[in-house]
Formats: C-alpha cells, structure tokens, sequence
C-alpha cells in the first residue's frame, strides 16, 4: 500500500545549539492511527507542526501520496489535506462553532446555514455531540475540542494530526474521543497522535514511532509489543518505576479542614463541606477528575480565597520546641509569656519582667525559651502574608506554573526571590541569597539552563517545574501543597519530583499531593482522598484501596439540590 | 501544478535566541541610518528648493547636526530638551512597568505646571511692610511641593478607580488630560481678567543663578535642570532594578495571580506606583513651571507628555537607555526645525521626518526577533 505522508531526513535547528528534529523518517499509511510517542522535548510536535505548516524543515522532504510537497503554510497544508489539531486551541470565544469552523473559509463553501448543515452531517457520520450554535465561551473544553476537530473536518482533512489530545480531557471523555478516532480510520482516513502517555498509546494507535532526543528510534506494530519495551525505547535506558515510599513516621494531624465551603464565579459550590486532615510526615493524596475543585481546596489553604463556611486550623508542632525569630516579633513573645505558655529548658516558668530586649534576644539565640504545647491557629480568612507572618511555613506548587507560580520574564534567581524578597528591614533587595540558592537547585535538580538569568519563559516544562518544587522546599515547609505537579513531564522528570515529595515526607512535612494518574498516587501516597464535585470522600488506605474503587468514587454522580 | 521537484521556499522566517548587544546595537543603527536616507529621498519629493536643486542633500543632513549643536544656545537648549522629555518618561516608567498604561502624563504633568504657577501668582511679588513676603527661595519650595502634590493627585485617582472597580486605565488617564487641559483655561481665564488668555512672564520665583560663567544666566537654569534630571534617572533606575518595591512591580506587571500567590497587595502597589509616577510627573512640570516658563498655558508641555510613551517604549522601559532615546527624539525634532527654516517649508514637516525615522527603529526589533533564511543553493533534483 502506498503511504498517504512519507517524511524524509527531515532535520530542524532551532538556533545553534537545539538539534529538535535529526534525520527523521517515518510513514503514514490511510485507514491507520499512528501513535508518535516520546518524552517531553524529544521532538514530536515540531516535527508534525513541519507537516502541517507552522515550520519549515532545514533539510528533508515530505511526499503526499507519493508526490513531493511544499508545505509552507497551514494554508498549504489544507491543501494537501492535512489538519492538525494544537494543544492550544485557536478559537473565537464570541462565536458559535458553525462561525468558529465557517471564519477564514472563501465564499464558496456556502452560507452559515449550510455550513451548520455539514457540520451536523459530520457530527452524525463520526459520533461527535455538538450543537453548531452554541457559543465557544459557553463549552467545555472536550466540547472545544470537538470544534477544532470539526473544524479541519471540514475543511477535508484526510491527515488528521492531534496534539496531546488528551491531557485536558477527562476518563470518559477520553474514551469518548478514542471511538471517533477509530470511526474516521474505518472511513479510511489516517490519524496521527501525539502523545506520552502510554496506556493510550496501547489503547488506540495500530502503529507507534517511538521518538527521543530529536532521533526517530523505531516504528513498531501496536499488537506486538509492550508497555515495557516501548518505555526502553523512549527512555533509552531502563527506568526503575518503582517509588519508595516510606511508613509515616508518627503521623499528628498538621491541618485539618473543617465543614469547608466555598462558592466558585457563577455562585455555585466550589467546594461543598469538605472535612480532611493532612498530617505531617505523611502525604496525602487528592484524586479525582480535574475541575472537581482540587485546586479551590489548596488556593483556600493558601489564602486565596474566602470561604463562605468553615475553618482551617494549622497545628504547628512547638511543644518543648525554641521559640524563633522566625515566626515571632519580640512583643508577640513577651505576650506569650506573660500568658503563661513558656518555660525554660530546666522546666522552670519564663518570666520576661525586667528583662531587656537585647537579653531577650540573647535567650531566643541560645534557644532557651521553650513551648508549653504546640501552636493552634486559625488559618480562614488570612492572606498569604498574614499566613506567612503568622510563621506557619506553607508551601504551595500551584497547577499554573508560568501565570502563577514563576515570573516568566525573570531568572531562576529572580524567581527565588519571589517567597523571600521582603526579609529585612532594608528596602533594597539581597541579591546573594537567591543567587546561591538558584545555583544550588540547578545543580541539585538537573536544571538545564544557560545561567541563573536566563528568562524561565525559556525553560521546557519539566526545568521549570523543578525550578518551581526547588524554590517551595526550600524554605523547609511544615505544609506543602503540590496541584499536579508532574503534568506535562517526561518520566525522569517526574520521578524527580516524586523523590522530592517522598523526602519532604520523611522530613515531616505533611505533603498535599494533587494528582490524575491513579497507579502514581497508589504508589507515592500514604492515604489517599477523591474529590467529586467539591465533596472529599473519606480517607483511604492508599496500600490497600483497590483502583475501582477510586475510579467509582471519581465518578459517582451527586444528587443535585442536596 | 504539482512537479516531482519542489524548491524550498525563497525565504522563510525563524525565531531567533537572544543576539549579543553589540550585534542589536548595529542592527539599530543600520535602521537609523536607513531611516535617515528614506527621510532625505521623501524630502527631496517633498521640499521643492531640495527637487529644484539635489545637490543641496549635503546641507539637508548637515542641517540636523546644525539644529542641535552649531552653536553654544542650541547645545544648551538641546540638553535642556532632551532633560525634560526624559524627566516625563522616568515618570511613565514605573507605572508601564507595572504594565499600568498611564497614558497621561500630558495632563499629569500640566497639572504640575499650574500647582507651580499658581503658588507662584497668589503668593510671588506680594509685600509686606515694604519687603517681599515671600523670597524667591521659599517660592521655590512652595511651589516643588505643590507641583509634586498636583501630579500625584492627577495620577492616583486612575489608579484608585482601577484598584477599587478594575476601571480601564489607558482611557482614564487619557481623559485626564482634558480635564487638566480645561482647568487650566478656566484658571486663565479666572488670572487675566483682560482676556488674552495669556499670563506673561511672572518676575517671582526665579531659579537662583548656582552656576557663573556659562555664558547666559539661564544657562545656569538650565544646567541645574539637567543635573536634576540626571540625579532622577538614577534614583529611578536604583529604584526598578535594586529595590523591594521594583520587585514588587515587576511582578504585578507579569502577573496578578503571581502576586497575589506570594502575597503581594496588588492594589497597594498600583495605587503606590502610580503616586511617584504623578509626582515624577509633576516634577516635570515644576521644572517647566518654575524652572523655565514661570508661566502656564494649555500648551506648557506641548505633547510632550504623549511622545514621553515613545521614549519608554523605545527604551524597553530602562531609564538609563531612555537618555539615548529622548536624546534621539530631541535630535530629530530640532533637526528637522532647522531644514524647515533653511528649506522653507511647513512646521509640520519635523513629525514626518520623527515619524520614518522612529518606523525604521521599531520596524527592526522584528529582525532582532527573527531570522530571515534565504534558500541556500539548489539541492539537486530528488525523484521519485
């Protein structure tokens, strides 16, 4: 059979030093689906965005049916009948989708009731469920999706590239999605998907081109390989999978949140009496299907939010522990002993009349003033400078690493600043600290960037991820909270990650771990919670639980109006 | 249409990394310089002695180094220029840091103008017991403070409406400035009963002579005008670059959310910023309505406070590039003022020259941004 696309040496440079595509050559056969598989930043979708126009290749030659192409342009790669469908999607939110997929088409497609018309054709001919009319702003992002996929459908798209469709989907989305990828290759058209996750790659795709460090390795049949074997090739080397996870070493309750309610934008619940406690020397982890409230849980610890119910109460473990400076101002001290909660290392009471500041000082140095119990505090309603000066050492990796996390535009020492700038009385900013600190994490971590100031906007994701956990463990968290943080992230990487979190546990801290991947959080977690609509299911033993049951619990529907 | 042997595209576009400085520096300058030669081939369309007689092109563009520096006034007025459009755009500076679009410090600086003027026409020039109730010296102070006080009112109000109901501030600033614009007339007319509308010269409040021996006294005026500008750049660029609260910016500026993350109070900094982005401002207005004028009208900062943006912008918001940029702006402008002397022609034809000039400049941050690859040699014919 001939192959509908045919890549030959293909080779693209980005600058001097990035090699992204090296001699590659692969087929695309009509009526298949071929999985191009690899970790993050081997090359996969600069080599697809050269068939679908957005680059021109350095070298090599790509054939449509066995004739030479010119792809110079998304509008050349129309032509030749080859849609791509980006991560990001290209949609105008104040349309409606029969707009969305009739914007930029020339006069002779026909009226917008027409193309409405086709696109209910489309829909019913592949199983897709969508109504033309409905406005981008009003859908999902599965439903976005869909119009994108529409969208180069009609245009005739016979190559349909995709770029990890999956990562914003959710299970059943997922399925739904692979089952009109299987109706268009009986129709006999060809399906490229990008991806790394390998279950999906088993699941759906006939062929595999495993890909790594900018080199096509092999292209192999689905139904004759493995899971195992395709990880040798896109790692190159065997990877342990396996985590170590440790016993919890006394676990005592670090936050517990209580009847926690909270409304989202449009006036529904966010989260719904949520209860949890999270200990110390343990992680904990959140499961559950994205949007299901997971991030308002943690941005409400935080103190990101305002709950409308509820308390957050953070156990901090002093008792028989020195008071610092760190998280006490002198008065605060003085206060405190004055209130009878201190004593002395021998287990007499402290008494602070007649004793002047800089002798109290010389006490907290020498560590000789000492808690009577631990501190409990309220955390509702706090910012997270009231949070901070209150010394509760509270970590946060949020899910939006660039928009929330880093500042794009500054270096990796620039961003070390982020937590800590404010220290001191001086109203200029210590450079030295974070500029050691940054070099620490670059070398501890792997880091791989040119210096210390080079924008993190440069970074790939998991240098910046790393950059990110780097910064929040290093102020030695009694809390860290972590919102899917190996997402996008190739396996070595990931497993650095799951390291970090894994040692931050044996430390003490008590380790918040939002994640998707079910097998992860069986084998990283101690115990393990669902979200499901804002609700938190009871805790449970992530060694024992078995993963239909949290697959039941994700998906369980609530009555409505409870 | 399709042939077994395709050619590469002619050319074809691809980001580049970052370019060494001396590499982007030659790449404006062979924009200014392309600038300046489309500029001397539209003069010689447009100015008809130049068609008549195209071998006067030489003194074309010796009129622009003529405009600034042939003589010993025009250096000094030259430096004077280019040290108060600086002055506005150090005010702009932390605000569009902060990506906050004050786009109006025209009014902003006005404002400053006329707190200046004002204290100086209701207290200057009065007597008491046959001596002058108010000395030169505490004028001046006097009138520092209210200019500070007027451009820091004009520029917080945006930014309280903006903390408070997330109000746009491009457009608000930018109707400021017709308020401000407005005030002022409505304070002439309230000043010159006679309705000329202007005010003259008020003979209080002068700058004391510091400097001997430049020449002119105003010379002196006008070195303490630079040197004051010059300290400002600097505490300004300590200010974004070393201290907390420039920090702070920068981070408001790329992301709220960052912000709020580590617990930075957003609307504390915008309301903060814009303050000392008002009071720069109105520092540039006591320089010209105290330092300069001794005088208001609706034109005291004549535009100066929109071409300001130009020299930020250009600057990509560093203070210390901005004294190259203004510098530019002033040398085109008095430049083209001398050609529309020598040449005869319109007023109008100085914005024409700024405006290919700055088109080049900017028009080659894309080949800072992107390479351009043309199609190397042809390949020999692949068939299939």
């Amino acid at each position: 059979m001939q192959p509908v696309l045919e890549l030959k040496h293909i080779t693209k440079r980005f600058g001097k030093d990035v090699l992204a595509n090296d001699d590659v050559s692969m087929e695309v056969y009509p009526g298949e689906v071929l999985a191009i598989l690899g970790e993050n930043g081997c090359g996969k979708t600069t080599l697809m965005n050269m068939v679908s126009g957005i680059y021109y290749p350095d070298a090599g030659h790509i054939y449509i049916k066995g004739e030479e192409a010119l792809i110079r342009s998304p509008r050349d790669a129309y032509k030749y009948n080859i849609g791509m469908i980006h991560q990001h999607f290209k949609l105008v939110d104040v349309f409606s989708a029969a707009e969305n997929i009739a914007l930029g088409l020339d006069k002779t497609s026909g009226s917008l009731k027409q193309v409405t018309d086709k696109v209910s054709e489309i829909s019913a001919k592949y199983g897709f469920n969508i109504d033309p009319n409905k406005k981008i702003y009003d859908m999902s992002v599965s439903e976005k999706q869909t119009v994108e996929i529409i969208k180069v459908l009609f245009r005739g798209a016979e190559i349909l590239i995709l770029d990890e469709p999956t990562a914003v989907l959710t299970l059943s989305e997922i399925k739904r999605l692979f089952e009109i990828l299987r109706n268009m290759v009986a129709d006999g058209k060809s399906v490229i998907i990008i991806t790394h996750k390998l279950n999906e790659v088993m699941e759906v795709s006939d062929r595999v081109a495993v890909m790594r460090k900018g080199k096509h390795i092999a292209t192999v049949n689905t139904s004759e390989t493995t899971e195992s074997e395709l990880t040798d090739m896109m790692v190159g080397r065997k990877v342990d999978l396996n985590i170590a996870r440790t016993e919890p070493v006394d676990p005592r309750p670090r936050i517990e949140i209580r009847n926690l309610s909270l409304k989202d934008e449009e006036g529904g619940w966010a989260l719904k009496e949520v209860n949890l406690t999270a200990c110390g020397g343990e992680i904990l982890g959140i499961a559950g299907i994205a949007g299901s409230g997971q991030r308002q849980l943690l941005e409400a610890v935080a103190g990101l939010n305002r709950p409308e119910t509820g308390e957050i109460i953070f156990t901090n473990p002093k008792k028989n522990k020195p008071v610092t400076l760190f998280h006490k101002k002198l008065p605060q001290i003085r206060r405190l002993a004055a209130e009878n909660k201190l004593h002395y290392p021998d287990g007499k009471r402290v008494n602070l009349s007649g004793v002047s500041d800089k002798q109290l000082r010389a006490l907290i140095a020498e560590e000789k003033l000492l808690f009577d119990d631990d501190e409990i505090m309220s955390l509702r309603d706090k910012t997270p400078l009231e949070i901070r000066e209150l010394g509760v050492k509270l970590s946060f990796v949020p899910e939006d690493r660039l928009g929330m996390g880093l500042v794009g535009d500054m270096g990796i020492s620039g961003n070390m600043m982020l937590r800590s700038y404010r220290k001191g009385k001086s109203m200029f900013l210590n450079f030295k600290k974070p500029k050691a600190l940054g070099e620490e994490i670059i070398k501890e971590l792997e880091v791989v960037t040119p210096s210390v100031r080079t924008p993190v906007r440069r970074l790939s994701g998991g240098n910046l991820q790393k950059v990110l956990v780097g910064r929040e463990i290093s102020s030695s968290p009694k809390v860290l909270m972590a919102a899917y943080p190996v997402r996008g992230l190739d396996i070595n990487s990931s497993y650095t990650i799951y390291n970090l979190l894994a040692k931050q546990k044996s430390l003490g801290t008590a380790v918040i771990y939002v994640g998707e991947d079910l097998d992860v959080l069986m084998e990283l977690c101690d115990r393990i919670v669902v979200m499901n609509s804002g609700r938190v299911s009871e805790p449970l033993d992530a060694r024992s639980v078995k993963k239909e049951e949290l697959g039941r619990l994700m998906t369980v529907s609530h009555r409505e109006g409870e | 249409m399709q042939t077994n042997r395709v050619k590469a595209p002619l050319v074809h576009l691809s980001r580049r990394d970052t370019l060494p400085l001396w590499h982007k520096a030659v790449i404006r300058l062979a924009a200014f310089i392309l600038g300046m030669a489309v500029c001397g081939l539209v003069a010689l369309l447009l100015i008809e002695k130049l068609r008549l007689d195209p071998s006067r092109m030489g003194e074309f563009y010796q009129s622009f180094i003529k405009g600034s520096f042939s003589t010993l006034a025009r250096r000094w007025k030259f430096f004077k220029n280019v040290a108060v459009l600086l002055c506005i755009a150090l005010a702009l500076t932390p605000a569009f840091r902060m990506r906050f679009w004050n786009t109006g410090a025209e009014g902003q600086t006005l404002m400053g103008v006329l707190a200046a003027v004002a204290v100086n026409f209701y207290l200057g020039g009065k007597y008491t017991n046959g001596r002058v109730a108010w000395p030169d010296w505490s004028l001046l102070v006097l009138m520092f403070a209210a200019s500070l006080i007027a451009g820091a009112v004009w520029g917080v109000i945006p930014a309280l409406f903006k903390a408070r109901w997330n109000t746009n501030e491009t457009l608000f600033t930018l109707m400021m400035n017709y308020v401000a614009t407005f005030f002022v007339s409505y304070c002439l007319i309230k000043w010159v009963p006679s309705g000329s509308s202007s005010l003259g010269k008020l003979s209080s409040g002068k700058l004391p002579t510091v400097f001997t021996g430049l020449g002119k006294s105003q010379y002196s005026d006008y070195l303490l005008i630079i040197i004051l500008v010059g300290l400002v750049t600097a505490l300004v660029y300590v200010y974004l670059n070393y201290s907390k609260h420039g920090y702070e910016i920068s981070v408001v500026g790329e992301s709220e959310r960052t912000a709020r993350y580590v617990g930075i109070n957003v609307n504390k900094v915008i309301v903060r910023t814009m303050l000392l982005s008002g009071m720069l401002c109105g520092l540039a207005g006591w320089i010209i309505g105290a330092g300069l004028d001794r005088s208001v009208t609706t034109e005291s900062v004549g535009g100066q406070g929109f071409t300001a943006i130009m020299v930020c912008w250009l600057a990509k918001f560093d203070p210390i590039m901005m004294i190259l940029t203004s510098g530019l702006i002033i040398f085109l402008n008095l430049g083209a003022d001398q050609i529309s002397t020598t040449f005869d022609v319109s007023g109008a034809f100085p914005n024409v020259i700024i405006g290919i000039v700055l088109f080049f400049i900017i028009g080659s941050e894309f080949f800072i941004n992107y390479k351009i690859n043309f199609r190397k040699k042809e390949t020999p014919s692949v068939t299939k």
